[in-house]
């Protein structure tokens, strides 16, 4: 099953797109398959929360899990950061997130 | 002046099993990397992270898959210029090329293969509106001679291993060492987090969280931080210090290999697939993580591949009038340049009676 997600790009601009429930993706990774950031821009530790090129701030009031401890230290390293962010490698995609908003924070 | 046959960009994976693969075809090969150890990603970015898709390893991690790479390797003699970042390429009448780092060393070679992944590491700069205005001043982003700052007081901002183990190494050469950092939880090795500590309860560092550096000041010279405890501007005091260095890690750039003249994809270097990996300037390949093709995948276990291939490829361009057919390494075992040579046990020959 596919929930839809809306992703406003580092332009601004909003893409509604359809992120499967059932591939083990992130939300770092349904980014990069509809290549709403070029690549080498985002996902570039390949979502080991090592970098923090998938940062996205949170729009809408979707209870998402908690931030795991490496997700946490590397916001407190990243830089524009927010109140809302997170990593999105670090956010999967489930039935939970279906009408999800988030925005990418600006490149590094 | 370094002379070489094959000039490898990048000491990742690829890079490395690439001396292997000229090694058997006798091209000796020199690598230049932007990091002070080989290894690229796997020892910058995930040493302790365990790799599964490296054929015939179930799981190895990827700090020893460097260490088995350097050791494959080790009697083909590789060359390295280390911490140094290739700047510049001159193209010679002959075809071969010459390769300047921003440190002015030289490399001249007739075949050029980048493995330069993501690209090199330079470090994450924190966004203070003056910091460049005391870059060389006061502002230092990478410790390369721990000696300057000797009888120096320095701040140093991060919350990861550099900061912590700079932070240690500098209170003993420093005249005062403060250390600030976000949140009052460090991310590093857990002896390095405890040493941080005794140092802070012998006064020899100075810790401030959570907090922030947010501004600069000096003359011609720093002189001044300011910091901002709690996220709060109510809270902002001044420190006086001689040297800020912050300490965000490191982040990949394609840098000035993006100005060579390359056609450039989605941030990559596009490359000839079908054959041998060649970019649009004949005698420059791109291996690995850094080039593109139709169906690319940036796996380890790719790199190795078209390294292989590219140096197939350059052994034809060099010796053009030779020929030669593959040998596999159970067949012609392995012959170093420093006269050691691996090779399969003869098998017996002995009638049973």
């Amino acid at each position: 099953m596919d929930v839809q997600l809306t992703i406003i790009d580092r332009d601004g601009v909003n893409h509604t797109v359809d992120a499967p429930t059932d591939m083990a993706m992130n939300l770092m990774e349904v980014v990069r398959s509809y290549e709403l950031a070029p690549e080498g821009t985002i996902g570039v530790c390949g979502g080991m929360a090592m970098c923090a090129s998938c940062q996205c701030y949170v729009k809408s009031d979707h209870d998402l899990p908690e931030k795991s401890e490496d997700e946490e230290a590397m916001l407190s390293e990243a830089f524009n950061v927010e109140e809302n962010s997170r990593l999105g490698c670090q956010i999967h995609i489930t039935e939970a997130l279906e009408g999800l908003v988030v925005e990418l924070a600006p490149e590094e | 002046m370094i002379k070489t046959d094959i000039l490898i960009i990048g000491a990742g994976p690829t890079g490395l099993f690439a001396v292997f693969e000229a090694g058997l075809l006798k091209l000796k090969c020199h690598i230049i990397d932007a990091l002070p150890q080989p290894g690229g990603q796997l020892a910058e970015l995930y040493p302790k992270k365990p790799i599964y898709d490296i054929p015939g390893f179930p799981e190895v991690l990827a700090g020893d898959l460097v260490d088995n790479l350097m050791e494959q390797i080790k009697s083909f003699q590789p060359g390295f210029t280390l911490g140094e970042k290739a700047e510049t390429i001159e193209k010679l009448d002959d075809g071969s090329f010459i390769v300047t780092t921003d440190a002015g060393t030289q490399h001249h070679a007739p075949i050029i293969a980048i493995a330069g992944g993501l690209g090199s590491f330079e470090p994450r700069k924190p966004k203070i509106d003056n910091l460049f205005n005391f870059e060389n001043k006061g502002v230092e982003y990478m410790i390369k001679d721990p000696e300057k700052f000797r009888d120096q007081s320095v701040v140093i901002a991060g919350g990861g291993d550099s900061a912590l183990d700079w932070s240690i190494f500098l209170a003993d050469v420093a005249s005062e060492v403060t250390l600030v950092h976000r949140r009052n939880e460090f991310r590093g090795a857990l002896e390095s987090v405890d040493r941080v500590k005794e140092l802070k309860d012998m006064g020899k560092i100075k810790l401030i969280t959570p907090a922030e550096v947010v501004n600069l000041k000096g003359e011609e010279h720093l002189n001044k931080v300011i910091i901002r405890k709690n996220n709060n501007p109510q809270e902002d005091f001044e420190l006086a210090t001689d040297y800020f260095i912050p300490l965000f890690g490191l982040s990949p750039k394609l840098g000035p290999i993006a100005n060579w003249g390359l056609e450039i994809e989605k941030n990559a270097i596009k490359v000839d697939n079908t054959l041998d990996y060649q970019t649009n300037i004949p005698g420059i390949y791109a291996i690995g993580d850094v080039n593109t093709y139709p169906g690319k995948l940036k796996l380890i276990l790719c790199g190795f591949h078209e390294a292989t291939l590219m140096c197939q490829s350059a052994f034809q361009k060099i010796h053009p009038e030779k020929r030669y057919v593959m040998k596999y390494t159970t067949v012609g075992g392995v012959t170093g340049f420093d006269g050691t040579k691996k090779e399969a046990p003869k098998a017996v020959v002995k009638s049973i009676d």
